[in-house]
């Protein structure tokens, strides 16, 4: 990330505050949700798209991923490859 | 000998050194607890029941105050990169220790469950899902104590660091919070799927 002025700094500032807020309340949402006693699969679906929009925040604007370098990127990429692997291989080696 | 490319880009990779450093060993730690959660899966799908962690006694409220916890320190976190770029050591003080304090009390309120399981006699030998929990969360913990042994170290020589090269320091805590970050990331997905689901 390069982020040199001041002011580039402080706006950078008030963005962290909004995503903090954001990350809260979607926590708070997270939990309202786990009171509903919906069905497995659509609390399944809640919970893991909340959390995915978590992650997401803090990976984008705490971790700077919005602006990073094509390298990381790439890093990321063939790790979120292998991670995808290792997450759908139990899912469908169980259903053979 | 200096290590090159600590604080300006590598022209071939266009981000200092330290900073590939962190992201691939992050890039490590994802496969880490990937495998965890592909464990957690397989052991999910292929039971007949899977208790909730309500069910097991798991306090949603300790939980959901530790994920309120680790968010603020990871803003904290933040904050603390922001403040060095702005010139401002003290303020980088003041939320660097807050971010080590609000560790801290992440770690005490662990304990908090911990305790009461293992007083309710539920251990990672109880069953699966109680084998899931202390793997994951123990690992976690880990690393919280990990960042809180780090982020002491920087903040005891800190002052030092930074008369000596304020750059070169301002891209360590980068790293050091990116590590923070990734934490509280694991955190954000570990709640949800032992706490919640």
């Amino acid at each position: 990330m390069s982020v040199d002025s001041a002011e580039d700094i402080k706006k950078h500032v008030r963005v962290y505050i909004m995503v903090f807020v954001a990350l809260a309340a979607l926590t708070v949402i997270t939990v309202g949700i786990s009171y509903m006693h919906l069905p497995t699969h659509w609390a399944i679906l809640f919970a893991l798209t909340v959390a995915t929009i978590k992650g997401s925040l803090v990976a984008c604007y705490f971790m700077h991923l919005i602006s990073e370098r094509k390298v990381i990127y790439a890093i990321l990429a063939i790790c979120a490859f292998f991670f995808a692997v290792l997450l759908w291989a139990p899912v469908v080696t169980s259903s053979m | 000998m200096q290590i090159p490319y600590a604080v300006h880009p590598h022209p071939v990779t266009g981000i200092p050194n330290g900073k590939l450093g962190i992201w691939l060993f992050l890039a490590s730690e994802v496969m880490l607890f990937g495998a965890l959660f592909s464990a957690l899966i397989l052991l999910r799908v292929g039971a007949d029941h899977w208790p909730h962690g309500v069910e097991e006694g798991l306090s949603i409220p300790l939980a959901t105050l530790n994920t309120l916890v680790l968010i603020t320190s990871s803003v904290t976190m933040v904050m603390s990169w922001a403040s060095l770029k702005l010139n401002q050591y003290g303020r980088f003080q003041m939320y660097f220790t807050i971010t080590i304090l609000l560790a801290f009390v992440f770690l005490v309120i662990k304990y908090i469950e911990y305790s009461d399981k293992f007083h309710h006699e539920h251990f990672p030998r109880t069953n699966n899902f109680y084998a899931t929990y202390f793997t994951m969360t123990g690992l976690h913990g880990l690393h919280v104590i990990g960042g809180i042994v780090v982020n002491s170290y920087l903040l005891l020589t800190g002052r030092r660091q930074w008369n000596r090269d304020p750059e070169h320091f301002t891209n360590r805590i980068e790293c050091a919070g990116l590590y923070w970050h990734f934490v509280d990331l694991v955190w954000i997905f570990l709640f949800p799927v032992l706490y919640l689901l």
